[in-house]
């Protein structure tokens, strides 16, 4: 099986912009082409990751950016569509269907994939604010931790997205002002939320011999975990870990031949202040029940070894886009391109996406 | 008869496999273990709360029942553990509602 390569990105702000999908979708390719003086001749396929309800957005980015590729359409998974997708360009490659696949995620702020109309037994309860209010209570009580433990997430990853020119978060925030911010339930305040917005994130994957004549520094996908336990929150077995995330984690891993503690610069889906400690024990980079305690240890350290970039709190959530954008991140820290963000010798780095309530994940290991 | 002609009545039943007898939830045609039909259990059903949260004045919580869960509303601050009915249930504007106490 040959070996896929990460060869471009492209990137667009994150804003609460009402700009159409297309157009979203063409500005973040158009930054890949532009900035990486790939031939557009080369691409065999195009994937476009979306939950909007717009139709045929594959074949019209291939349109409007000059592509003629043989494959193009959509692929659709909530909040996990861009990892998803980058899975799906990685099979057409390594199944020998596609040299060189672009893989393009957008959403506008307006979303329909915010809720998950089929999961009726959310009852009236079905805005994702309920259920990662039955995360955080359930892990508060289980790990007793306190709602000032949690707010370090935020105050971390909105102080990470200053340094970060596409975040839509602009401004730090203390502990103070997140337990200060509108209570949305008793235990979900309004900074505990990534916010939904318009934007954007492109990315071109090559096979080995493509990516050596289209880039100087590819970065390497060579971990690949999936894992779907259900699709309805209520079929969630623990409300206090990310059983999805534990076996996808396990297997990325495994497949990369690496462990946990190897692993240099991470971004983690913090949809809401919870999920990143949860993710963080379930995926084995600290203990159960430890999550909160790593998150003090970055937050006093100032570390920028998870989620650099602000993570989904601090950058913001165009869901089909934020895969590919936390991709776009670790392969620009991989390749020392980071910035003001810069995880210094980042060799290692591991992308974690989920969707609806830890119900489906992807872990994606990238290496230089 | 199915789950949901029954909650627009304002009735809770859980639904069950005729073939391998197990609880089918979310409500489905078919059984998701043996692939089955599907029929629905009557019943008071009781339910143990197993988390609960809070929006504004209004409490709402996580009820399982066997191998059945919902979200549900509860007027009065519940306890993890414990037990409970549904009191209403029902289809409003599209979307289901539990109530439990």
């Amino acid at each position: 099986m040959t070996r896929v390569a990460i060869a471009a990105c492209g990137i667009i702000p994150f804003t609460r912009n009402d700009q159409s999908i297309e157009s979203a979708l063409l500005e973040s390719a158009a930054d890949l082409f532009k900035s990486s003086q790939v031939d557009r001749d080369s691409v065999d396929a195009v994937l476009v990751s979306t939950n909007s309800n717009s139709k045929y957005l594959a074949p019209i980015l291939s349109e409007t950016a000059g592509l003629r590729p043989d494959t193009a359409h959509t692929v659709e998974n909530l909040c996990n569509s861009g990892t998803n997708a980058m899975v799906s360009g990685y099979s057409y490659i390594a199944s020998g269907l596609a040299d060189v696949v672009l893989v393009s995620g957008a959403e506008r702020y307006d979303s329909p994939g915010q809720v998950l109309k089929w999961d009726r037994s959310r009852g009236s309860f079905m805005h994702p604010v309920f259920w990662a209010s039955m995360l955080a209570k359930s892990y508060k009580r289980r790990f007793s931790v306190s709602d000032e433990q949690l707010a370090m997430v935020p105050v971390k990853n909105h102080r990470h997205a200053r340094d970060n020119p596409n975040a839509i978060s602009k401004k730090a925030c203390s502990i103070q002002d997140v337990m200060e911010s509108k209570k949305i339930t008793d235990d979900i305040r309004l900074l505990d939320c990534s916010r939904s917005c318009t934007g954007s994130a492109s990315i071109l994957l090559a096979s080995e011999d493509a990516a050596r004549g289209l880039c100087k520094e590819p970065v390497w996908i060579t971990g690949i975990g999936q894992k779907t336990t259900s699709a309805g929150f209520t079929k969630n077995e623990s409300l206090s870990s990310l059983e999805s995330t534990r076996i996808a984690a396990d297997a990325a891993l495994h497949m990369a031949g690496h462990t946990p503690k190897e692993i240099d610069v991470a971004e983690i889906h913090d949809a809401f202040s919870v999920c990143e400690p949860m993710a963080l024990e379930s995926i084995g980079l600290c203990g159960s029940g430890c999550g909160a305690d790593m998150v003090k240890h970055l937050y006093d350290t100032e570390s920028r070894m998870i989620n650099p970039r602000g993570g989904l709190i601090g950058s913001g959530h165009p869901l089909g886009a934020t895969g590919i954008a936390q991709a776009v991140e670790i392969t620009q820290q991989l390749r020392a391109k980071a910035a003001k963000r810069q995880v210094d010798g980042a060799r290692i780095g591991l992308v974690h996406n989920m969707s609806a309530a830890g119900t489906s994940s992807t872990v994606l290991v990238l290496e230089r | 008869m199915t789950f949901e002609s029954e909650l627009a009545g304002g009735r809770f039943c859980i639904p069950e496999c005729i073939s391998c007898k197990k609880t089918v939830w979310p409500p489905a045609p078919r059984c998701s273990h043996c692939l089955g039909r599907v029929r629905l259990q009557d019943g008071n059903h009781t339910g143990t709360v197993i988390e609960f949260s809070k929006k504004e004045n209004e409490y709402f919580c996580m009820v399982e029942f066997g191998a059945a869960r919902i979200m549900a509303g509860i007027k009065h601050s519940p306890k993890v553990g414990q037990k409970v009915r549904v009191c209403r249930c029902g289809i409003r504007d599209g979307d289901y509602y539990f109530e439990v106490e």
